[in-house]
């Protein structure tokens, strides 16, 4: 139990937990089963009705020793995370994990750091400058929003002509989402790529996602099929885990001539086509961790 | 899945099926027409409405 906040409960007894998200999808309904198995209940808060003076803990979010963050938002669940912290409770995941994961450029600065092997990458400021940059990784490549997900706005470019296009438009269009232009080397991975779950430092299961169309988020349609573990990808998949701050996520890898290679980490996973495909209880190792983690916490306040 | 009952689409008049065991703010799929909708209140009457849109920093 961390700090004297209206963060804790009762040191002795279970952990408090409670699960933020923006209504309850599969995952969701997972976790709460999860925990109901275990004999934990999980509350839920709606990120929606969430509020009150950063001075205080979050109206609208029941007490709690740990909080699950999966809201649908990234910036919610990253000012969530801080509030949350900031009030002496734990966030799952961390502000560190969430504001890393949340940001494309800041998982590639951080997988760069922990000589974590990754698409060869770069940003630029300007329409000029973007051309610069993509010379750096060659055509074709792939530009990213900075933060996004489910694979929107993503866009393959195959030559200067259609970059040149591209760059124009995020110009003219401005704003924050445009400020910066993220590009990414494209990999010919024949529409498929691999999903592996790590939690708490442990590759738990993978899946290879499919599709006919060479983005490969499960949002757009890809089938998700069971993949064994092999050692180069467990090994892989921790490391990235680790270099953005550890947690439960999900890492996105190509398999390449030269071997896997991270893309993206994942700091709110999505797991509903992966429980049944790889036959591992993904929510309930979650589970497992944050009661864990949660409890430890309780015993060290409790002793301090 | 145990089905509870079938409700109204609020989006195109087709049933959806809720299962029993549905919570408040589940998020369920229109088989007709394929709409996010999310269930807003079980008591007195199970209620549906559609859920909102995408927004630039959700996901993942």
């Amino acid at each position: 139990m961390a700090g004297s906040t209206e963060a804790q409960a009762t040191a002795t007894t279970a952990p408090r937990i409670v699960l933020v998200c923006t209504g309850v999808r599969p995952e969701e309904k997972m976790l709460v089963e999860a925990f109901a198995a275990r004999s934990v209940e999980l509350f839920t808060a709606d990120d929606r009705r969430i509020h009150g003076p950063l001075d205080a803990w979050p109206e609208g979010l029941p007490s709690a020793d740990a909080v699950i963050l999966r809201a649908k938002s990234h910036w919610r669940n990253a000012v969530l995370a801080r509030w949350i912290e900031s009030r002496g409770a734990l966030a799952v995941n961390n502000s560190g994990v969430i504001e890393t994961c949340g940001d494309k450029v800041a998982t590639t600065l951080r997988l760069i750091e922990h000589g974590v092997s990754t698409l060869r990458s770069s940003v630029s400021f300007s329409a000029e400058s973007g051309r610069a940059a993509a010379d750096a990784v060659g055509f074709p490549l792939v530009v990213k929003p900075v933060v996004g997900s489910w694979g929107r706005l993503i866009g393959k470019i195959s030559d200067p002509d259609a970059l040149e296009t591209v760059l124009e438009h995020k110009e003219a269009l401005g704003g924050a989402p445009h400020a910066v232009t993220y590009l990414q080397e494209f990999v010919a991975s024949g529409g498929q790529d691999i999903r592996s779950f790590v939690v708490d430092g442990v590759c738990i299961a993978a899946i290879r996602r499919s599709s006919t169309h060479w983005r490969t988020n499960t949002a757009l349609g890809a089938t998700a099929s069971a993949v064994d573990v092999d050692s180069e990808l467990a090994r892989l998949s921790v490391a990235a885990a680790q270099a953005v701050g550890g947690g439960a996520v999900a890492v996105d890898l190509f398999e390449t001539d030269s071997g896997y290679v991270v893309n993206e980490v994942n700091g709110a996973m999505e797991f509903r086509n992966s429980v049944s495909t790889t036959g591992v209880d993904i929510p309930g190792l979650v589970a497992d961790y944050v009661i864990r983690e949660a409890t430890a916490r309780q015993r060290l306040a409790h002793v301090s | 899945m145990p089905v509870l009952t079938t409700i109204e689409c609020p989006v195109c008049w087709g049933g959806v099926n809720v299962s029993a065991d549905v919570m408040l703010s589940e998020l369920l799929d229109c088989g007709d027409c394929g709409a996010e909708l999310e269930v807003t209140a079980l008591s007195p009457a199970l209620q549906l409405a559609e859920a909102p849109m995408s927004a630039e920093d959700w996901g993942e």
